[in-house]
């Protein structure tokens, strides 16, 4: 093949499964089974499709009252995503999910704390790291972060179940299906993949939302807790938030630069 | 050659089918494993890699210790282990064998395990892992090989070996330091985030290889009629004097620079394998015990008058040995993910269906070993018997 898979993943990442799974069918028999003198396909993005530099998120944990108002947040992507819900707690996949401050910022944890926060559930999720660890530490590409948008994403058809990546992200936010995940999903999508046993997942930003023209489900299950925007434009909702207000990110120090903000 | 392996004792054969049954067995857990997940293992989503790394990391180690025959006798002359080098070229190629299975038996996805060689990733030191470990498996199977079959027709080897020789001395410090590149460049993972995991796994080496090859040049001498020589031995014994050593110092600068400094992020780690963190703490013995016989092992090698009896000689080296083991094989990895990221104590041990999967590939290993060996030592001792 000459436009290899990768190439047709970045471009049809953004394109064919903007417009739904049954163009995305046609694109790939397109490319397959093209003959000599057909041209190529020429694919489109979607007009509507967000673009950015480098997405980011901004959770104000303020307007976190009580555990009633991230619970939505969980339950929306976990099902538009086919996560299934493993029965053994140790083979648990999750992509968005909650914890106390001490766990989600051990570096920061101190005794003597607001009694706000630590009452306080933190949402945590992939940080979509500018610098993100596990994308070096792959030795397949599986893992790579899309130089268009900063979206650090998976291709679960070549992750080969090492799990080198599992060891390098700091926050914990990659899963290993260590059985046949598809058992386990309570209400299928079938406009989203769902994911074999023996290759790791985790939270894509929504990507194949995005390339539709609308926010990740989680950001609009959220009422205004999570806000998401291009963190290099000036003018976007992220930026406004972060230059407001005082942010903290998880685990700075390590350099990663986590694109993903708290506001506390 | 390899018409040597074939004729044998009854023992001989009593020992090759007692190691193709346990291959069986293990063959069976692999396809368990392989038809419904990793799932049947100990691992989890915190403590993501476990026994089968754990071992591949140690036998890196007893692979790469082959350097310490070859390197005295090629670049300083020590004619004295002439006699012995193919045993340690011999070990390397099995040792490399059971680690390239190790990594095939802890992928989720085997079949796709090309796909490293397909995407080709410098980046990444898994590629770096796999290019250095295939190599040195080629490179001492063919020198091993021709050196061994050159001496049997009383000729010298071809020349054109002597630059592959000279290139598996810096190659087999590369396996280990490579190996360790894998854990200790890890932003998030304080016990392995040590520029000292490097020398820390090529002196646990160089103690662990030399003292299983004494052990193996022992086993030999009594079981057959070649003779590895007792200044051999007594030479690998210096070697495992002094890596042993320098593995313990190793240790203390960590858990110097780790304690004084009193990095929360670094120390937690050794609480926990050493007095427990939360209240856990299952391989609080394990590590002691490793602590204790690699101790032992220094107070029984050093003093040349306990070295040179064969009892304590050989004490010493099954001490260092499990020591360096316990170490490697169950320490290092578990060790460097409790805590998790997140500050929680989620431990690991090995489930039944893991451990017999190891046993399987260590008997796959020791049944090359033993092939080689026997190829090795019949010639031989129609040579120097
Ligand atoms: S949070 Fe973890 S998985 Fe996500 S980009 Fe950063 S290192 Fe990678
Ligand atoms: S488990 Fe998959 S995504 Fe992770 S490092 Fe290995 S190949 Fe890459
Ligand atoms: S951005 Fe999308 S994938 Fe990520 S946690 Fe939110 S809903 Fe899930």
């Amino acid at each position: 093949m000459k436009s290899s898979r990768r190439n047709f993943l970045k471009i049809a990442g953004i394109t064919a499964l903007g417009v739904g799974a049954r163009p995305a069918i046609d694109t790939i028999a397109a490319v397959g089974g093209r003959g000599p003198t057909e041209p190529e396909p020429i694919l489109k993005q979607n007009e509507k499709a967000l673009t950015a530099k480098q997405w980011a998120m901004v959770v104000d944990t303020r307007k976190i009252k009580s555990e009633k108002d991230v619970a939505p947040l969980y339950e929306a992507c976990h099902k538009i995503h086919n996560v299934p819900d493993m029965p053994i707690k140790r083979h648990e996949i999750k992509w968005i999910w909650p914890e106390q401050f001490h766990h989600a910022f051990p570096d920061l944890h101190s005794e003597f704390l607001s009694e706000k926060i630590h009452h306080t559930t933190f949402p945590v999720l992939c940080n979509h790291c500018e610098n993100p660890p596990c994308v070096r530490v792959c030795p397949t590409k599986a893992t790579f972060k899309r130089e268009s948008d900063g979206v650090v994403v998976m291709d679960y058809h070549r992750c080969i179940g090492c799990r080198f990546c599992l060891a390098a992200c700091p926050y914990g936010a990659r899963s290993f299906n260590f059985f046949d995940p598809r058992e386990h999903i309570k209400e299928i999508n079938l406009k989203f993949a769902r994911r074999t046993k023996g290759v790791v997942e985790k939270c894509n930003f929504c990507v194949e939302r995005l390339a539709e023209g609308i926010e990740p489900a989680c950001v609009e299950a959220s009422k205004g807790i999570l806000t998401f925007g291009d963190l290099y434009d000036p003018e976007s909702e992220v930026r406004k938030l972060i230059a407001e207000n005082f942010t903290i990110r998880r685990k700075i120090h390590l350099g990663t630069s986590p694109a993903v903000y708290y506001i506390v | 050659m390899l018409e040597k392996a074939i004729k044998g004792s009854k023992v001989y054969y009593g020992w090759m089918l007692a190691l193709l049954t346990l291959i069986g067995v293990g063959f069976g857990f692999y396809l368990w494993q392989f038809n419904s997940g990793l799932g049947i293992t100990g691992l989890s989503r915190d403590v993501s890699w476990g026994f089968y790394i754990a071992q591949f990391t140690f036998l890196v180690g007893v692979a790469a210790s082959a350097v310490m025959l070859v390197l005295p006798y090629y670049l300083h002359d020590y004619k004295a282990f002439g006699r012995i080098t193919i045993l340690g070229e011999f070990l390397a190629v099995s040792s490399v064998t059971m680690c390239l299975l190790f990594i095939i038996v802890d992928l989720g996805q085997p079949t796709r395990a090309l796909n490293v060689l397909l995407y080709p990733t410098p980046r990444s030191v898994l590629f770096w892992d796999m290019i250095v470990l295939n190599g040195y498996l080629l490179l001492n199977l063919v020198i091993g090989w021709k050196v061994l079959e050159a001496e049997r027709n009383n000729v010298h080897y071809p020349m054109w070996l002597k630059p592959l020789i000279y290139l598996s001395i810096p190659w087999a410090v590369s396996i280990h330091t490579v190996t360790a590149f894998l854990y200790c460049g890890l932003p998030g993972r304080g016990f392995w985030l040590t520029a000292i995991l490097a020398p820390r796994f090529l002196s646990s080496a160089f103690a662990a290889g030399p003292a299983l090859l004494i052990l193996l040049c022992l086993f030999v001498r009594r079981i057959s009629k070649f003779d590895p020589g007792w200044e051999q031995i007594q030479s690998l014994a210096k070697i495992v004097t002094y890596a042993i050593i320098l593995n313990v110092f190793f240790f203390l600068c960590e858990i110097f620079v780790v304690f004084y400094s009193q990095l929360p992020e670094h120390m937690d780690h050794f609480k926990y394998l050493f007095v427990g963190l939360q209240g856990k703490g299952s391989l609080i013995p394990f590590m002691w015990t490793s602590m204790i016989l690699m101790v032992l092992a220094i107070i029984l090698l050093v003093p040349s008058q306990f070295r040179q009896n064969e009892t304590v000689l050989t004490i010493a080296c099954i001490a260092v040995f499990i020591g360096t083991w316990i170490d490697k094989g169950i320490g290092l990895i578990s060790g460097g993910f409790v805590p998790n990221p997140l500050h929680y104590v989620n431990e690991y041990a090995p489930s039944f269906p893991e451990l017999m999967i190891t046993i399987g590939v260590y008997a796959t290993g020791f049944f090359i070993l033993s092939v080689l060996f026997k190829i090795a030592v019949t010639i031989k001792e129609e040579l120097y018997a």
